[in-house]
């Protein structure tokens, strides 16, 4: 696990802004967090724990409203990127998280209490290992016996699960979205 | 079954429902930008298919555009190349574009609602998250991510759970000196940056009804910031001044009909909400933000909080917030020395700021430490502020009318706070780095960051009226 015990981390410190000149999908890793992560020199900011060597994984563990501010998909595809399969916060900004879920990223919200342990324990044991299972829905920490069950909209469980797709979905529905279209009182 | 305004409009644009699955929602409108549109394009070439109804797609290019030299080729070669691949996209897909040069140019945002594409019981989306400032016009608006635009694009509709909806209620009179900047910095600051996460937010009061449907747009702007999906107002007599007679508002027949459809576009009086706030205008003062979200507000007559106000927890973010920003808590804001001024963004550039601050500087000289930028919403916005002579009036005053663009808001183009420099902004976002890297921001109202710009410091613009 990686540890950022911070609050309300916005998608402009996930992925700066002057970042999102590409127009493909892929390579957003490279900067991921990366005023956080280097100095304006590039000089690796040795305190910031993408940089501790210590903590490994593919899980980050953040404060609660991971995710406000802009609705920009490169952060979830910088996390995924970078190597990140799962986000645990007490609380996700929901732009994010819906472009976490579009993107096999998989945000867990769990009680401030079990965010607040995580964080007390990978303090004292950066190696400490969890374990998320997104098809019974839960996070543990085998070892502690220390297990939360996290929630999900059941759509989009099936989706990560079965690799559906809301595009081919929509699609099948084309006839109905033109009833929808001639029958509707208003339109504009 | 008594209905809110959202329920209404929410209703009337579900395509299919299935147990199970989220609502299939129709949307009427769909606004594009160049910043998060390419790999969406992309995405339907990967898929083969065409744009499902292109003609209710609209694009612009206004995050990474130069703000002076409009008419130039964009010297960045990364920002070029983008705004040119939105061209080669809406060229191969059939969608209209107002891009860099076209008189329909300017900040998403702002070009919907003038040029009458954003019109109330619509459903609006946008690769951006102040899509909300559309539901000023009653209307359901939100933003979406790359991959929901291409759904839109693909479909014209998206996937959607229904998100609960909150009423916020402000009422009484407005102090002099006070916009609707300071009311949305002030219920931001009261309920914080994830207050409002979840919900669908109608703000309604006799305070709210009281504002131009510019300032209504200040506020639904905004309500992203306290976390909400989007903000909506029920529209009005002042709605439908506002959108009559514009670029693509409908006429003749239609226009009456929309006007009948307006009518039924009210909550009914026992609507259920599922949380409802109040606030009263006499309350709010002058606001200014001291930290790195926008719930970190406070009146400018008052002082930063100090650490008692603030959860333990919560103490290492905060202190890491007021060490970015050179601040101290308990501290007062009043009398701090600042750098650069940026009336702009999809928040305040529109021509009644651009008024606003015209007339507050007029005969008045900006301080010489500070740089003083006004960039307008549109190219529309600064025709007629050319026009109105407002330019020459911001020339004398010192400040620096650009060209159209989201700026120094986001700072993609050349528009950047230098580090560790102090900048006043009327736009919406005070996150580290937002304005350029370790560039410091204050987020205020325009007649502030007006006041500010006159005053080399921050100022309660209080002291200016009598
Ligand atoms: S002005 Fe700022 S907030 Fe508005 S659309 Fe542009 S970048 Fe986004």
């Amino acid at each position: 696990m990686v540890p950022i015990n911070m609050e309300n981390i916005d998608t402009d410190q996930i992925i700066p802004a002057r970042f999102l000149k590409s127009t493909i999908r892929e390579g957003f890793g490279e900067n991921l967090f990366r005023d956080w992560r280097f100095t304006e020199t590039g000089e690796m900011r040795e305190e910031f724990p993408l940089n501790n060597p210590l903590y490994k994984g593919k899980i980050l563990v953040a404060g609660k409203n991971f995710g406000c501010g802009s609705s920009r998909e490169h952060a979830a595809w910088a996390l995924a990127d970078y190597g990140f399969e799962v986000v645990i916060s007490s609380f996700f900004a929901d732009i994010f998280k819906g472009n976490a879920l579009n993107n096999g990223l998989l945000p867990i919200q769990v009680s401030e209490d079990f965010l607040q342990t995580l964080f007390s324990l990978i303090d004292q044991n950066p190696e400490t290992l969890l374990e998320a299972d997104l098809e019974t829905q839960t996070v543990k920490i085998e070892k502690l016996g220390l297990t939360e069950k996290f929630e999900i909209d059941p759509y989009k469980k099936t989706c990560l699960l079965n690799g559906y797709d809301d595009i081919d979905f929509i699609l099948a529905q084309t006839s109905q979205i033109a009833t929808y279209e001639s029958g509707r009182n208003y339109s504009y | 079954m008594a209905k809110t305004l959202f329920d209404k409009i929410w209703d009337a644009h579900v395509v299919s429902q299935k147990s199970g699955f989220p609502d299939v929602l129709y949307i009427d409108t769909h606004f594009i930008h160049e910043v998060t549109s390419p790999q969406a394009f992309e995405g339907l070439r990967k898929r083969n298919i065409p744009v499902f109804r292109p003609g209710q797609t609209k694009a612009t290019a206004d995050h990474n555009v130069p703000t002076i030299n409009q008419h130039l080729p964009i010297k960045e070669n990364l920002s070029r190349l983008q705004v040119e691949m939105l061209t080669k996209n809406c060229t191969e897909f059939g969608i209209d574009l107002y891009g860099l040069g076209h008189p329909f140019q300017g900040i998403v945002h702002v070009i919907g609602p003038e040029l009458g594409l954003t019109l109330p019981g619509m459903t609006i989306v946008c690769g951006d998250s102040h899509t909300s400032t559309h539901g000023a016009f009653g209307c359901i608006a939100f933003g979406i991510g790359t991959s929901e635009v291409e759904e839109v694009l693909a479909t014209q509709c998206l996937l959607q759970q229904k998100p609960p909806c909150m009423k916020i209620e402000v009422n009484g009179k407005l102090q002099k000196g006070v916009l609707s900047k300071d009311i949305i910095l002030h219920i931001i600051s009261k309920i914080g940056s994830a207050g409002g996460t979840g919900y669908f937010v109608e703000y309604a009061g006799d305070t709210i009804k009281n504002l131009s449907m510019e300032a209504r747009m200040t506020i639904c702007n905004m309500s992203i910031e306290m976390g909400a999906r989007g903000g909506l107002i029920a529209p009005d007599e002042t709605t439908i001044t506002y959108i009559k007679d514009r670029e693509f508002t409908p006429t003749g027949n239609k226009w009456t009909q929309l006007l009948d459809h307006i009518n039924s576009l009210q909550s009914d009086n026992d609507a259920h909400y599922d949380k409802v706030l109040q606030f009263n205008a006499e309350d709010i003062a002058p606001m200014i933000t001291y930290g790195t979200n926008p719930g970190m507000g406070t009146a400018i007559s008052e002082s930063i909080p100090d650490f008692s106000g603030i959860p333990e927890k919560e103490h290492y973010s905060f202190q890491k917030s007021l060490n970015y920003m050179g601040l101290e808590a308990g501290k007062s804001l009043s009398g701090k020395s600042i750098d650069y001024v940026f009336i702009g963004s999809c928040t305040n550039s529109r021509i009644e700021d651009l008024r606003l601050v015209a007339e507050f500087v007029k005969g008045k000289t900006k301080s010489e430490h500070v740089t003083a930028w006004i960039v307008p919403g549109s190219k529309q916005v600064m025709e007629q502020a050319i026009a109105e002579g407002l330019d020459s009036i911001l020339a004398s005053a010192g400040f620096e009318l650009r060209e159209p663009g989201c700026s120094a808001c986001l700072a993609m183009n050349e528009d950047k706070i230098p580090p560790g420099k102090y900048c006043v902004s009327t736009s919406n976002r005070n996150f580290e780095g937002r304005q350029g890297p370790n560039s410091r921001t204050f987020l205020a109202s325009p007649l502030t960051a007006a006041a500010a710009a006159i005053s080399g410091k921050i100022v309660d613009v209080r002291e200016f009226i009598d």
